[in-house]
């Protein structure tokens, strides 16, 4: 077995057609993983959320009746689309914030003093990540609390006189977590496609009249959009799923979807419901990813 | 351009400040994090060296992680290797298949992992932490291999080959040791993954809690925070050279040192 899987692996003087099948054979190891921890999870999922009562799966016939729920209720969706909103600016914050950071890194670090220094900018721009995520929001806690930081220091400044209360617990503490905590996401291909860039381009657009704007509008931003649409689609898709932050920071107002699905699972006990939530919440993520995209594209040709 | 360098270090405050309380309220004589600060101590990290269930939670968690790490660096590696060697139709589509943990919230993920052990009547305990671990991981793994191995010179196996290295001693002698810093930065950046995962050690882990899910129970009791702070300093601490590690390792094989290949 190891042996037959080395001979594969390395593939020395396999060629043509038993190459592809020992190509196919490398692959089908992990191939079988991911069926077993994505496809086989989300099929039963989708079973769940078709089955009536609480109860087997589907032991009184496939129904429609939770989505009917889902779609029915505004709370529900008036919670599907805050989550999208919180999302949405989280990216938009994000990807701002970070563009310009990648940009500088990408082309104005390291020209003089020491080669080295663009990967001591990345190092001391990823360095920060690699705290605990819970940890990470759990900071702004502290920092947004009524007995915070910010209220606090404001207080021992005697700049006010009582304690803000309106800093924590809404949807602005959520976005202002969450576009501190997915900034890794946007600032890395953002750089990635920065660098990726043909010096040689900006030079001709200097050289046939181009000011440094008209060069960055023309050349460098529409390049850069494959790191842009890349960073947007890491970060919206995720964030509007996530339960760590929504939990901790957001209080009623600033609660979101993972937190309904998660109460169906845990507190209420009705799985059906929850697996419907779930999957009705991944499919408008995908068509409002789908839009990003589609905008990201469009600005770009416009651009152009 | 000065006013982008004083954007990037405005930048980088905002990516510091948060994170830098920690170290500074772990290391604050008060129960309570405000200011004005109450002066030093190192009593919060002689608690947290004095609590089991941490200690025990800390165990968990290596374990999960160097599983998680082996496992889904192997499936990355078979992955990878099957890509970039071979020319197979569809492996596009194989690829994005295999990134698909990617776009389903972790949420979702794990409670539909939930669902599925239960219809199948796995435990939930640390080896079905490992079994999502690992298929969250195997993106990442794949990403970092397949970076390494698009530069991979093939005639290197094949000189091998040709004067007269069996296939094994082919892979031993040539092929792993042009892999080793790929696969030691995917074991790292796995590792460091699954270490630092919540939500399906939270739903998968049953009775067992993994640090994460240890620091989650900790956070709703005040008077326990400063000891959750201090663990968060050390967990920074840690991670910034392990960070330092990975990056001295990725810079090790850009080069190859010709003894390395042949000996």
């Amino acid at each position: 077995m190891g042996k037959f899987l080395i001979s594969r692996f390395s593939g020395v003087g396999v060629t043509g057609r038993s190459g592809n099948r020992a190509g196919y054979w490398l692959l089908s190891l992990t191939m079988a993983m991911m069926a077993v921890v994505t496809v086989a999870p989300m099929g039963l999922l989708a079973l769940t959320s078709l089955t009536a009562a609480t109860g087997p799966v589907l032991a009184g016939g496939a129904s429609l009746s939770h989505y009917a729920e889902v779609l029915g209720r505004a709370g529900y969706r008036a919670l599907f689309w805050r989550s999208i909103g919180i999302s949405a600016l989280v990216t938009a914050a994000t990807v701002l914030l970070a563009y310009p950071m990648a940009y500088f890194v990408a082309f104005h670090a390291g020209q003089r003093k020491f080669a080295h220094s663009k990967t001591i900018w990345m190092i001391a721009l990823t360095i920060p990540f690699w705290t605990s995520y819970l940890l990470r929001v759990f900071a702004w806690k502290i920092i947004l609390g009524y007995g915070g930081v910010i209220n606090s220091a404001l207080l021992s400044l005697h700049l006010i006189s009582q304690p803000l209360g309106a800093l924590l617990y809404n949807p602005f503490a959520v976005v202002v977590t969450l576009t501190h905590a997915w900034a890794a996401f946007a600032i890395l291909p953002i750089y990635v496609s920065l660098e990726k860039i043909d010096r040689s381009l900006l030079e001709a657009a200097t050289d046939l009249g181009d000011g440094p704007i008209r060069r960055f509008l023309r050349i460098t931003l529409p390049l850069s959009m494959p790191g842009v649409i890349g960073a947007a689609i890491l970060i919206f898709v995720p964030t509007t799923g996530d339960y760590v932050t929504p939990t901790l920071v957001g209080g009623p107002q600033g609660a979101m979807i993972a937190n309904v699905i998660a109460v169906q699972f845990e507190r209420v006990g009705n799985w059906p419901l929850g697996a419907a939530l779930a999957l009705a919440s991944m499919a408008m993520v995908a068509p409002a990813a789908g839009l990003f995209v589609a905008a990201a594209r469009l600005v770009t040709r416009t651009v152009k | 351009m000065k006013s982008l360098r004083a954007y990037a270090f405005a930048y980088l405050a905002f990516l510091y400040l948060p994170v830098l309380f920690l170290p500074l309220f772990s290391f604050n004589n008060s129960h309570f994090i405000a200011f004005p600060l109450a002066g030093f101590t190192t009593r919060w990290y002689g608690d947290l060296f004095a609590d089991d269930t941490m200690l025990h939670a800390l165990g968990n968690s290596l374990q999960v992680g160097a599983a998680t790490a082996l496992l889904a660096t192997l499936l990355g590696l078979l992955a990878a290797r099957a890509v970039t060697r071979y020319r197979l139709r569809g492996s596009g589509a194989m690829l994005g298949f295999v990134s698909l943990p990617l776009f389903i919230p972790d949420i979702v993920l794990a409670l539909s992992l939930l669902l599925l052990l239960g219809a199948i009547g796995f435990p939930l305990s640390l080896a079905a932490v490992v079994l999502g671990h690992t298929g969250l991981c195997v993106p990442f793994a794949l990403a970092v291999l397949l970076a390494r191995f698009e530069g991979f010179d093939r005639n290197l196996e094949e000189a091998s080959a040709d004067l007269g290295e069996d296939a094994w001693m082919t892979f031993w002698r040539v092929t792993v040791p042009l892999m080793l810093p790929g696969i030691l930065a995917s074991l790292l950046l796995t590792f460091i993954t699954s270490f630092d995962e919540f939500l399906l050690a939270y739903f998968l882990s049953g009775t067992e809690a993994t640090l994460p899910v240890y620091i989650w129970s900790q956070l709703r009791f005040p008077d326990r925070l400063p000891m959750v702070l201090a663990l968060g300093t050390l967990i920074l601490a840690a991670s910034v050279a392990l960070v330092v590690l990975a990056e001295w390792a990725r810079n090790w094989g850009v080069a190859p040192d010709k003894k390395s290949i042949g000996a």
